[in-house]
């Protein structure tokens, strides 16, 4: 038991807006353990951002959150916004998708690497320098004494991507969230984001890979989660996972990848706001049947889960 | 690559002031009047014609337009401005220590726009399209719209007539700051408005961009986002702004100091457009055109330094 690290139960999140609230994550519940590395796949627009910022506290401001995060035994989604800034870049760090709107222009790189040192580690500015030009050896970006005082705009797009990598492990968090990492980036550099990754894994840190991406997720993780139109339909070890899907829509979204004949999935994505009653994926299912009308239950198997009515 | 643009930036200051010193000389040319005629009459009102014609030929008034221009513009090359007529003063001397007077003003009006105008601005973004928005930004549009003169009469209403506070006009030996407070406020308070707006609007930018989340990802307070993160960048823009305002603001002492009888470059300027002296237009003019200039060019050089991304040219 001790091993969890993330605890997700229950967790909803809808978001106003002029057309109607957005559903955007619908009673979500999942755990990640110490050192894994654990995938939320899903389409884009599906409620996965969110969920991760649901996670870091870090919602707008209109967002209606209800649920509850634990994270290291402790209850983050009921600590106070000063509480939580400690352990935000402390505990749990995020990565975010693109390294030039994410990194300020008008800071320093190793400035800006060196503030969650500062912050929660309490180092003197000096201490921090020095770790922080430890950090940028670490992830190759050298010369680090040169490079820790440059601006974002005097790196090239791979090193960016490499520092903000450093930035989010500056404090040594235990669970990195990366939204997207992939995201518009070509093969080879999606290769290079895969090493750091796995680099950083290696120490002993958790992550939760939100990505699009399935082929990104085959090759990072201990475990995937798929989400559907706000909900996660299905909760697998990899390897069972890319084996044998259970829920027909993560069979679809296998078959739809171009190593397995790019098939794509009939009908289009549901509304957000306007969610089909019953299996939310039932108006584009294969096997549909009038039970799945009502909202399915979430069967759990031997190490996986799957909200379908085929296994109920 | 950058020092050359500042060269060249330089380098075009000079086309720019000569076009300035011919405009202003020609316009006070053809103005009504005759400095001569003007500065020759007694108080009583009659004026000898033998007087006014020594005068002109002492002051090469008798010569063709073009003719004084160029005896003017030789001085002014090797920095000889000439002497008033009315005062006999050198030009020079006497534009610089009007200028320093409306320096002083300027620089405590601009220190109040920037008191009012970037807590209010910050406070207006982050608390976007509440009450407390609704109220900074319709004091803003009120800032605006207040005709300078009006307010300086009101201000003095209220502050010198009525609750006797501050003397009503006056330059005192120029350095008590009784004399400024209300001349530095009724300047202040419309830059004030204007800044105000822009701050506003390049706030809520900057609070939408990407990296702010990523700062608050970091577990940095909400002060700190604001200040160090966002803040520095919102204000970019806004530098431009106090550029234009550091000119609105000489330009804006000319009303602003006639009605406070503050002895500045304002003041000096309406006197000798006045008494038709030449001299002292030509070098106020003048002066004020490269003060703006510089100030411009010294805009260009924060500008510089607040995006680094100027400062440091990628080729090199």
């Amino acid at each position: 038991m001790s091993d969890v690290l993330l605890k997700v139960s229950g967790v909803s999140v809808s978001i106003p807006t002029g057309q109607g609230a957005v559903h955007a994550v619908d009673d979500a519940a999942f755990s990640i353990n110490k050192h894994e590395v654990f995938s939320l796949i899903g389409e884009s627009g599906s409620g996965k951002s969110i969920l991760g910022q649901a996670i870091m506290r870090l919602l707008p401001p209109n967002a209606v959150f209800s649920g509850k995060v634990e994270l290291g035994g402790m209850e983050i989604s009921a600590l106070s916004e000063k509480e939580m800034q400690k352990v935000r870049g402390k505990t749990v760090a995020s990565i975010a998708q693109n390294p030039y709107l994410a990194m300020n222009p008008g800071i320093r790189v190793g400035t800006q690497i060196a503030e969650p040192m500062r912050a929660h580690l309490g180092m003197s500015k000096e201490e921090a320098k020095a770790r922080t030009c430890r950090a940028l050896k670490y992830f190759d970006i050298i010369p680090p004494e040169v490079r820790e005082r440059e601006y974002p705009f005097q790196y090239s797009g791979g090193m960016l991507q490499r520092a903000m990598v450093a930035m989010g492990t500056a404090a040594d968090p235990e669970l990195i969230i990366a939204d997207e990492p992939t995201k518009g980036v070509d093969v080879l550099k999606k290769r290079n984001i895969a090493a750091i990754f796995q680099k950083v894994a290696s120490d002993g840190c958790a992550f939760l890979l939100i990505t699009h991406d399935v082929g990104f997720a085959r090759a990072m993780s201990d475990r995937i989660a798929v989400n559907y139109c706000g909900q996660i339909i299905e909760i697998a070890g990899r390897d069972a996972f890319f084996k044998e899907p259970l829920h027909p829509y993560s069979q679809a979204l296998l078959d739809a990848v171009p190593e397995r004949g790019m098939h794509p999935i009939p009908g289009s994505s549901p509304s957000m706001i306007e969610v089909p009653e019953g299996c939310r994926f039932h108006p584009r299912c294969p096997y549909k049947t009038d039970r799945c009308l009502t909202n399915p239950p979430v069967v759990k198997l031997e190490g996986r889960c799957v909200r379908c009515w085929i296994y109920a | 690559m950058l020092k050359d643009y500042f060269i060249r930036r330089a380098l075009y200051l000079i086309p720019v002031l000569i076009f300035i010193s011919f405009m202003s000389f020609s316009l006070i040319y053809i103005a009504p009047g005759d400095p001569a005629e003007i500065m020759m009459t007694s108080p009583s009102g009659g004026y000898d014609e033998a007087a006014v014609e020594a005068f002109r030929i002492a002051h090469g008034l008798d010569q063709p337009f073009y003719i004084q221009y160029l005896n003017w513009f030789k001085g002014a090359v090797v920095g000889n401005f000439g002497y008033s007529y009315m005062s006999e003063q050198p030009v020079f001397e006497t534009v610089l220590n009007a200028f320093k007077n409306t320096l002083t003003l300027s620089v405590l009006a601009l220190v109040i726009a920037l008191v009012i105008a970037i807590p209010f601005g910050v406070v207006s973004a982050l608390k976007h399209n509440t009450v407390v928005d609704d109220a900074c930004r319709f004091c803003a549009l009120f800032g605006v719209s207040i005709p300078n003169f009006w307010q300086a009469y009101m201000m003095i209403i209220l502050f010198s007539v009525i609750l006797h506070w501050l003397p009503p006009s006056g330059f005192g030996h120029g350095t008590e700051i009784s004399y400024m407070i209300l001349p530095a406020t009724v300047l202040g308070t419309g830059s004030a408005a204007v800044m105000m707006r822009m701050i506003r609007s390049s706030m809520l930018d900057v609070m939408g961009k990407e990296y702010i989340q990523t700062a608050r990802g970091k577990g940095l307070s909400e002060k700190i986002v604001i200040i160090r993160h966002a803040l520095k960048n919102a204000l970019v823009p806004v530098i431009t702004v106090i550029g234009l305002s550091i000119g609105f603001l000489l330009n804006g002492s000319v009303v602003v100091e006639t009605i406070f009888g503050w002895s500045g470059i304002g003041n000096l300027v309406v006197d000798s457009i006045l008494s038709h002296d030449y001299m002292m237009v030509q070098g106020s003019v003048l002066f004020v055109a490269v003060i703006f200039l510089l100030i411009n060019f010294f805009v260009d050089l924060v500008y510089v330094w607040a995006n680094p991304e100027i400062r440091y040219d990628r080729n090199s």
